[in-house]
């Protein structure tokens, strides 16, 4: 069972689904795959594209998920001193992660999911697919739920 | 059948030379369409300025245009709204686009297009991408309600300017 997100660190709907996305992963175990694609909406949110770019940089360092978590949590305070102050409490190389975020090195990356999610057909965040076809009901905690089960139960 | 009766035309296809049009895009400036011979251009008709969905559409294709830009392609949003009502729209959104006025005769443009409904006197969601030479290479028109989303009209691009695509 894959379980993708298409979403934006600063989009206030995405910080809403982090938690219930937890519970989800939390419920299904591992059955369940997580993975979350940049789509930052640069237009509507100014830190949307560095909090991108600083979970790319701190996942270099092996820390993806730690940064992704912290961002969604501190989705008030994102910019870049934030993301920096982040990095450090993390364990990371706060100096590389800062070079590197100043520099860009993720941006590439970070456009080349935002560019899968519009070829995908991602229309806002956050957008979720479950094995591949786009989830367009809700993604509340029970309907989220329902669907990844249901798919799971016609895999079998 | 009337015309009144009928819901929409249907969107000019790929393979039509695409009608010539010059509409206001400001209460002082206007754009033709022959301006952009040599460079795709993306037709965005929507039904209204500040309904929910065009709303998302429009500001969806904002955050998309670096993509669109890639292939040199211009966006052009068309509704029958007027200036002032697309200036106030462009202004709340930050749209970087023009947004154009088929007001006056209101939805000529449209019509010729094959996407104006005429019993409810506003546009279809229709999506052109035009090439360099002026031909229509692809249309669609998605249900009123739909955001249409932008992967038809990359989809479109990447065929048109194949080298473009990024590696």
């Amino acid at each position: 069972m894959t379980l993708v997100e298409y979403g934006d660190f600063e989009c206030p709907h995405c910080g809403r689904a982090y938690p219930i996305v937890k519970a989800v992963q939390q419920a299904m175990g591992p059955r369940l795959r997580f993975a979350f694609r940049d789509f930052p909406l640069r237009e509507s949110h100014p830190h949307a594209e560095h909090a991108a770019e600083a979970a790319e940089a701190a996942g270099a360092q092996g820390k993806f998920w730690e940064m992704h978590d912290r961002l969604f949590e501190r989705q008030f305070a994102l910019d870049d001193e934030y993301l920096i102050e982040y990095a450090t409490d993390l364990g990371l190389d706060a100096r590389r992660f800062e070079k590197e975020l100043t520099a860009g090195v993720y941006a590439p990356r970070v456009r080349e999911d935002f560019r899968s999610g519009v070829l995908s057909g991602v229309n806002g965040t956050p957008t979720f697919f479950i094995n591949g076809v786009r989830h367009d009901d809700s993604w509340d905690l029970e309907p989220l739920r329902a669907a990844l089960e249901q798919a799971a139960n016609a895999k079998r | 059948m009337t015309d009144t009766e009928r819901p929409a035309q249907s969107p000019l296809p790929a393979g039509t030379r695409a009608p010539a049009f010059t509409l206001a895009s400001a209460p002082d400036r206007t754009v033709s369409l022959k301006e952009f011979l040599g460079r795709p251009v993306i037709l965005a008709f929507y039904p209204a300025d500040w309904s929910p969905v065009c709303g998302d559409q429009m500001a969806l294709y904002n955050e998309v245009l670096p993509e669109f830009q890639r292939y040199g392609a211009q966006l052009l949003g068309i509704s029958v709204d007027g200036v002032w009502c697309h200036a106030a729209f462009a202004a709340n959104r930050k749209l970087h686009f023009p947004l154009l006025a088929d007001f006056e005769p209101k939805g000529a443009v449209a019509r010729r297009y094959g996407v104006y409904r005429t019993g409810d006197g506003f546009t279809e969601r229709g999506l052109f991408v035009i090439d360099g030479d002026g031909v229509v290479r692809w249309s669609y028109v998605s249900p009123i309600d739909v955001n249409p989303g932008a992967d038809g009209i990359l989809r479109a691009l990447e065929a048109l300017v194949p080298e473009a695509r990024p590696a």
